[in-house]
């Protein structure tokens, strides 16, 4: 486990598993029918005191 | 009997502060563990003082535990002032180094006193207090494990009293916005892991099925900065019972993990966090749903994922490999995304209630706020670029634009959160006086607009003087001609910084009267009630 290792692992399947949960977690967020959700969960705050 | 644990623990952990005065191997440490000593004894003795042998009345589990968010809210404003005025002398000092009075008040030390000043001690305990106040109104739970709160709350004030009396004794580890020694990390490492378990366990108790997307950035800033503390503080003290302490990296590795560290400080602590803030304290005193719920979620993700990496833009043309240099430098451009996505979030927050710009200074302040974190969120991205850094680097240009932030958007959204909380905490109709928010308003806003415009015109003089040579290749200006041509700019600076000060202590004194339950007989701002529309 040296440092080549750990830059080669970083800068390949490291970089490409992080964008994919990153690009994952954005569809997740703009998923079809989340709108209702979220505005759901917008109102949080403001139903009590 | 009430405090009976606390009172003998912490009679204990006198006593071992009292041993370490006693074995200390260097002088300044000795000192250090004199202020501990009785700083802990002089809280025993209150506790003792406030003690009861009659069963404590019972607990109301269904109740907010708001005890701890009311200190916090008043610890907030005390260190505010206390870290503001620190600042507001060392900008004096700048402009007139007769004020350095050796050797506990000169400049060396008196600079991390204001940095960890604002940055921990008021915005520290305005993160604390205001998450507590959120995460059970957003989860309708009472905050987890009973008196955690007050250990955490304590815990950390403790921590900013040894952290600032350590600076005044020149006990430092000379890492920026990490100077305490490793005993004091230390500290600071059991305090934060449980904040983390309060946290936590309070979302884990929630009876709301969702959680609100301000309780993702709050518990994001407590993770991070967890992370982020442990790492660059890791060291090996050079004795057990001394104030000195070698860290575990060395060369360029150790500057880039301070930087990560530095970096992400300002990502985390002094953003995420605050953009919890902003989640919950726009919102409510706008009384409208976020903008866009779905956006803040990618807000929140996006933070996440390019802030981590822009760390090495504070190292560009030093040691650090090229290749990282440039990876600092692009992720800190593309951070403008999220960072813009936010800021609009926050401000059409406001869509179809404009008029409360008018009406509401407190939503005012909040809007401020938001504008500043778009406004230092472009210019830093801006100055992170490597040609524009080459002359930005090193200048005031850099303190112009850590004070826009940090006045603009963490101070603003922090004085706006306050004057929300302090009526409903202590169950007041309203604040004392609004018209004061007002002059708050305006006094923060044009001490914010004077400082940054003169250090922008001073950092960029100061950088041009630096690079500027004549036609043999010689440098045209000595340092100390840099220097002197920028006394003007430091003295107009400190005005700036006085005002800003001057701002919050009007703010202190309406948010004391507040609590102590007065209102001030005033005119009420124009546009705050409805006119009176004559007959027909």
């Amino acid at each position: 486990m040296d440092y080549n290792l750990m830059r080669e692992f970083a800068d390949s399947w490291g970089l490409l598993a992080m964008a994919l949960f990153f690009i994952g977690c954005i569809a997740f967020a703009l998923r079809p029918g989340s709108r209702g959700l979220a505005d759901e969960a917008a109102r949080i705050p403001l139903e009590e005191d | 009997m009430k405090f009976g644990t606390e009172i003998a623990l912490l009679s204990l952990f006198a006593f071992a502060a009292l041993v370490a005065a006693g074995f200390g191997v260097d002088e300044t440490f000795r000192q250090h563990m004199w202020v501990l000593f009785f700083t802990v004894a002089g809280f025993t003795v209150i506790l003792m003082r406030n003690t009861e042998f009659k069963p404590a009345a019972p607990i109301d589990p269904t109740a907010y535990m708001d005890g701890p968010v009311r200190y916090g809210a008043i610890a907030t404003m005390f260190w505010g002032v206390v870290g503001m005025l620190v600042g507001v002398v060392i900008a004096l000092q700048l402009a007139y180094p007769d004020l350095n009075i050796q050797p506990w008040f000169n400049f060396g030390r008196l600079r991390p006193l204001h940095t960890s000043g604002v940055v921990f001690a008021f915005g520290g305990n305005a993160l604390l207090c205001t998450s507590l106040y959120v995460v059970q109104r957003t989860c309708r739970a009472r905050l987890f494990g009973g008196d955690l709160a007050w250990f955490v709350f304590w815990g950390y004030q403790l921590f900013i009293v040894m952290a600032a009396t350590g600076y005044l004794l020149g006990i430092t580890e000379s890492r920026e916005y990490a100077e305490p020694e490793w005993y004091v990390d230390i500290w600071l490492t059991i305090v934060w892991v449980a904040y983390l378990v309060l946290f936590l366990g309070t979302i884990l108790k929630r009876k709301e099925p969702h959680i609100y997307v301000a309780n993702w950035f709050y518990l994001s800033f407590i993770v991070t900065i967890a992370m982020l503390h442990v790492v660059n503080n890791l060291s090996m003290p050079a004795s057990f019972l001394g104030s000195k302490s070698y860290s575990a990296f060395s060369g360029v590795q150790d500057a880039l993990t301070q930087w990560w560290y530095g970096h992400n400080a300002v990502g985390f602590f002094l953003t995420a966090g605050f953009l919890g803030m902003m989640y919950y304290f726009v919102p409510k005193q706008a009384n409208r749903p976020v903008y866009s719920y779905r956006l803040s979620v990618i807000h929140f993700w996006a933070i996440i994922f390019l802030y981590i990496w822009a760390g090495p833009h504070h190292l560009h043309y030093t040691a650090l490999p090229d290749w990282a240099q440039t990876l600092g430098m692009a992720f800190s451009i593309m951070l403008w995304m999220p960072s813009w996505g936010g800021m609009i979030n926050g401000v059409m927050t406001l869509s179809g209630a404009w008029d409360k710009l008018r009406t509401d200074p407190i939503i005012r302040m909040m809007l401020m706020a938001v504008a500043f974190y778009g406004m230092s969120t472009f210019e830093g991205p801006m100055m992170s670029i490597k040609t524009v850094n080459s002359l930005s680097h090193y200048t005031d240009w850099t303190i112009g634009h850590v004070h826009s932030g940090a006045l603009g958007w963490v101070g603003m959204i922090s004085f706006g959160a306050i004057y929300y909380m302090v009526p409903k905490l202590w169950n007041r109709d309203r604040l004392y006086s609004l018209r004061l928010v007002t002059w708050h308003f305006w006094l923060a806003t044009l001490g914010i607009v004077v400082y940054a415009a003169v250090m922008w015109v001073s950092g960029i003089m100061q950088g041009l003087m630096w690079r500027e040579y004549d036609e043999q290749g010689f440098l045209v200006y000595s340092f100390a001609e840099t220097v002197a041509a920028m006394h003007p700019y430091y003295v107009m600076r400190a005005i700036g910084g006085a005002m800003y000060l001057s701002g919050a202590l009007i703010m202190a004194w309406n948010v004391a009267m507040t609590i102590r339950g007065y209102q001030r007989k005033e005119q009420p701002l124009p546009g705050s009630v409805p006119a009176l529309q004559p007959g027909e």
